[in-house]
């Protein structure tokens, strides 16, 4: 094979594969915080908006766990830089 | 397809050029500055206030209010800062219900900019609030040996503040684009009124985030202050077990 087609499949391959590994993680992690922090919020209703402001906070940063995977994915996908760099080379 | 709007150059003059970031970016503050300077320049303190101004009183209070909860300090000194990120961004983010216009945090390069604000912020309100040598010991808290930790946390701190934005609004973008090829008819739209939500909230969290990071390096004094005093309070609790019983 050549390395143009090696790096499209290994690309592609990697983006499928970081989004799907890269979402279990932060999958569980959310559904453990909306869990705790609900228990919470029913044992002390007065606390509420305490509670879903940090469980926001919270949930946005094992959020951006996820979001960097789908960063990482979108680059090798649309912005590669080794596909950019063979297809320069080939065509120059 | 595009990844983000930089490469799209609306005006070249030599080395200057205008891509579509810029031009969006500016559209907003020119938004936010003829807004305020219009609501601004007939306040009223009397019982009847116009709309505009009553708009801006509940935004401007919600603020205070928020900022005084999470950093638990007068927020004088923060909201002009703090408030100045959570109006654009909330406004970048929310202008995407208007035809024809991107989100200028759909480019890193905005997010990084206004990540990179927020660094030089934390030391700059740290070493006012607590003086040069005041801040700066505290990356030598708890040993000497956190000090490379404390700079390694600044910068993957900045990079995540920078990241999550683009990402959140550049995923937006991206969804809307695919379900528009695979399933144009209604979804399109119901993914863009979640793109208006995680939009805010994108906004809400880099505010606190802020926020939190501000009150973290001027908050060390007090914090110090607070742990000697529970050492005060201990023979008082000693002293009311007997009148339990």
């Amino acid at each position: 094979m050549s390395a143009v087609e090696i790096i499209g499949i290994v690309s592609i391959i990697m983006a499928g594969l970081t989004i799907a590994l890269g979402s279990i993680g932060p999958a569980l992690a959310q559904g453990r915080a909306i869990t705790q922090a609900l228990a919470a919020m029913a044992q002390q209703p007065d606390e509420a908006a305490t509670i879903a402001r940090t469980l926001f906070v919270g949930l946005a940063m094992i959020e951006s766990l996820a979001i960097y995977c789908l960063v990482v994915a979108m680059i090798l996908i649309y912005a590669n830089p080794f596909w950019n760099y063979v297809i320069a080379k080939a065509g120059g | 397809m595009e990844i983000s709007l930089d490469s799209l150059v609306l005006w070249r003059w030599g080395p200057v050029l205008l891509n579509a970031t810029i031009l969006y970016t500016w559209l907003v503050m020119a938004l936010l500055v003829l807004v305020s300077w219009l609501v601004t320049r007939k306040l009223s303190t009397g019982a009847r206030i116009s709309k505009w101004q009553n708009l801006l009183e509940v935004l401007v209070a919600g603020m205070r209010e928020q900022i005084r909860q999470i950093s638990q300090e007068e927020p004088g000194p923060y909201l002009p800062f703090i408030g100045t990120l959570f109006i654009f961004i909330s406004v970048a983010n929310l202008l995407a219900v208007v035809p024809g216009y991107h989100p200028p945090t759909d480019s890193l390069s905005t997010t990084a900019a206004l990540a990179l604000c927020v660094l030089v912020a934390v030391p700059v309100y740290g070493i006012a609030q607590q003086g040069l040598g005041g801040y700066l010991r505290h990356y030598l808290r708890p040993t000497v040996l956190m000090l490379p930790f404390h700079i390694l946390s600044e910068m993957t701190r900045t990079l995540a503040l920078a990241v999550r934005l683009f990402g959140n609004v550049m995923s937006g973008a991206m969804i809307g684009a695919i379900l528009l090829a695979v399933a144009p008819l209604f979804f399109p739209l119901i993914m863009q009124l979640l793109e208006l939500l995680i939009g805010q909230v994108q906004a809400f969290i880099f505010a606190v985030l802020a926020t939190v990071y501000i009150a973290s390096a001027t908050q060390a004094h007090a914090e110090r202050k607070e742990a000697a005093s529970p050492g005060a309070g201990a023979p008082n609790r000693v002293g009311d077990q007997p009148k339990e019983d």
